[in-house]
């Protein structure tokens, strides 16, 4: 046995002893007293699971799994040359015509989970300007959906405006209340914006909660019509009629509308000259205001863009659910997006979409496991940290050394 | 001759502790002026006080014979005022093509942009051929020819160069400071130099500084400076 494979044995019975210490306080300590054999039994599982992994690990360093290993990097790097031989056009058109199929094949519950998966890309793609391009942390961006969500919600109760008309009008009002919110707070960093950041989602929550006249409280607004849609009709001779899109089908084309026109609004700022001042900012501030570039002005549309896509989000949510309340807007909300944009990768809009993915789909798909979803949760956070550590699929960026190249 | 940039009795600090007393400096157009003096002696606070990124707490700050003391720093390089900041402070993760282009933020000529990243590669071939890497991945003199190179993007008048030596092989230094002689004569660029390493300094300048905790103790023509015995024990090492 080398030097070497003796330290992943010690590590392993060090992390062996750790974990059933921490484990026999959750599971040992019951009403009816101290209990030793069901933490003993998990322990031992994962125990027997742990030992098995290592021994493959080891014998994997050992080499003693290169009849499996060889051939499937060499069909790795084969698949990776036929995607590298298609131009990214087609692969964008593919994915948009699964999605654009989607619904005609699957049930309902499918359709509500990929509709909810969608909000939160909005979403994502939304945080992703204010965090991966601009680099200011913020941990109350779930207020710029529920201004959304409100906005809509409001107005189609107690004006009845259609809701296409309020989409812009929600964006609006978002766009406002972030400039309002970031006027005064972008003159912090770092830690002290995300702080006060934190503070002003907070506020919002609690000014929908306690506004009772507006608002309702927290029992929330009941009766928002979804979005309708002129439709020419055949019952007697071709007419327009005015139909709701009450349907899940219906809503499922409208959020991916969203979410197409917000991939390609994010996309031109990423590559715009403001998208570009933007990363200097995170870079640098003072050496990007050294430059000419103007910082507070800079992030303060950061800021609004943000807000935005934060907006239009809510409102669909708004019209979707038909009803509102205080409670969809709370601080696990935003730790909920922001987490998607880290894990995916920070700046990259790919990398957004597979984190909305993997945190909403994901969960439903193991909802037999639902009791240690945080657990889980947790343990693919710390995992990917270790190693992925730049996300699921980093924002690309051409860093190679002219040597490396060609 | 006019000067194009003066101070005239500068007081900065920081908070309560106050960094500069008085400093006067001129700088004529088209010479190199450099300013030496030991660790804080107020180089950098001088640099960062005419950029306003420190307040100067009383004197006047002239450009172009207008005062300019309570002026924004992001509004100086439209006006022909560029500092390139010390420890280079480029963009690590954008690309070098990138960097230079966030020089021309403020320029909306697109064409005249275009040569100036010619004039900007020509005079730093190694620039060119990085141009699509990252920032970060240069070494250190690529790094501060990029700072460098970012600053003329804005078509300075004037330009302030804080401790371009900083943490260079000397042969790198000897090839940073002929650039910066190269862009003086050719662009006609006046530069302001903040330097520790008084030998290099002395050599490019027509006339130098010498602060000591905060103020200036001499102002010479270089080639005075460079005789004076005091400076020479004291800057030169002798």
């Amino acid at each position: 046995m080398t030097r070497g494979s003796s330290k992943a044995w010690i590590a392993l019975g060090v992390g062996l002893v750790w974990f059933y210490l921490i484990l026999w306080p959750l599971m040992g300590i019951t009403p009816e007293g101290l209990q030793f054999i069901p933490s003993l039994v998990v322990w031992l599982k994962v125990a027997a699971a742990a030992f098995v992994l290592v021994s493959l690990n080891q014998l994997r360093t050992a080499g003693a799994l290169a009849f499996i290993g060889k051939p499937t990097t060499a069909a790795w790097t084969e698949i990776r040359k036929i995607y590298k031989k298609v131009p990214v056009r087609v692969w964008i058109s593919v994915v948009f015509f699964l999605a654009l199929v989607f619904p005609l094949t699957t049930g309902r519950y499918e359709k509500d989970v990929v509709i909810n998966v969608m909000i939160y890309v909005c979403l994502g793609l939304g945080l992703n300007i204010v965090i991966g391009l601009a680099g200011l942390l913020d941990l109350g961006y779930i207020a710029f959906y529920g201004v959304g969500a409100y906005t809509y919600a409001l107005l189609s109760v107690h004006f009845q405006l259609s809701f296409w008309l309020c989409l812009p009008v929600a964006a609006v009002f978002a766009a406002v209340s972030g400039c309002i919110i970031g006027y005064p707070t972008l003159r912090m960093r770092g830690d002290y914006l995300a702080i006060v950041t934190l503070g002003f989602g907070e506020i919002v929550r609690l000014i929908l909660n306690n506004w009772m006249s507006l608002t309702n409280g927290p029992n929330g607004i009941l009766g928002i019509q979804p979005p309708g849609l002129y439709w020419p009709g055949f019952s007697s001779g071709l007419t327009l009629e005015y139909i709701w899109l009450k349907k899940l089908n219906y809503l499922y084309y409208v959020i991916l509308a969203l979410v197409v026109f917000t991939i390609i609004a994010v996309h031109r700022l990423n590559y715009s000259r403001i998208g570009r001042a933007w990363e200097a900012i995170r870079e640098d501030e003072t050496a990007a205001e050294l430059m000419g570039v103007n910082t507070f002005t800079l992030k303060l549309l950061a800021y609004a863009m943000g807000a935005v896509f934060g907006g239009l989000a809510g409102a669909f949510f708004a019209a979707r659910m038909r009803f509102v309340s205080p409670e969809s807007f709370t601080f696990l909300e935003s730790a909920m997006v922001l987490s998607m944009v880290i894990l995916g990768g920070m700046g990259s809009i790919p990398g957004v979409i597979l984190g909305a993915l993997a945190l909403i789909a994901l969960p439903e798909a193991f909802r037999g496991f639902e009791l240690y979803r945080m657990l889980a949760f947790g343990g693919a956070m710390v995992l990917m940290m270790i190693f992925r550590p730049s996300g699921f699929w980093p924002a690309k960026r051409m860093g190679q050394r002219s040597e490396e190249r060609g | 001759m006019e000067p194009v940039l003066e101070l005239k009795n500068v007081s900065a600090g920081y908070g309560r502790i106050q960094v500069l007393r008085d400093i006067s400096l001129k700088a004529f157009p088209g010479e190199i002026v450099c300013m030496i003096g030991a660790n804080g002696a107020g180089k950098s606070t001088t640099l960062m006080t005419i950029c306003n990124v420190v307040t100067a707490a009383r004197g006047d700050i002239l450009y172009r014979g207008n005062r300019i003391n309570g002026i924004k720093f992001s509004k100086l390089p439209p006006m022909g005022l560029c500092q390139v900041p010390e420890g280079r402070r480029i963009f690590p993760r954008l690309t070098v093509q990138e960097n230079l282009e966030l020089g021309a933020f403020f320029r909306k000529d697109s064409t005249r942009i275009q040569e100036d990243l010619d004039m900007v590669f020509d005079f730093f071939p190694i620039l060119r051929e990085r141009a699509n890497q990252k920032g970060g991945t240069l070494s250190g003199g690529e790094q501060q020819m990029l700072a460098i190179g970012r600053a003329l993007m804005s078509r300075p008048r004037v330009l302030l160069l804080d401790e371009p030596s900083l943490g260079l092989a000397p042969l790198l230094v000897g090839q940073i400071f002929n650039k910066i002689t190269e862009i003086n004569r050719q662009e006609g660029t006046t530069i302001l130099l903040v330097e520790q390493n008084a030998n290099v300094a002395l050599k490019v300048s027509r006339r130098g500084y010498v602060l000591e905790t905060g103020t200036v103790v001499m102002e010479d023509d270089v080639k005075n400076l460079l005789q004076n015995p005091d400076i020479r024990k004291a800057y030169l090492g002798e």
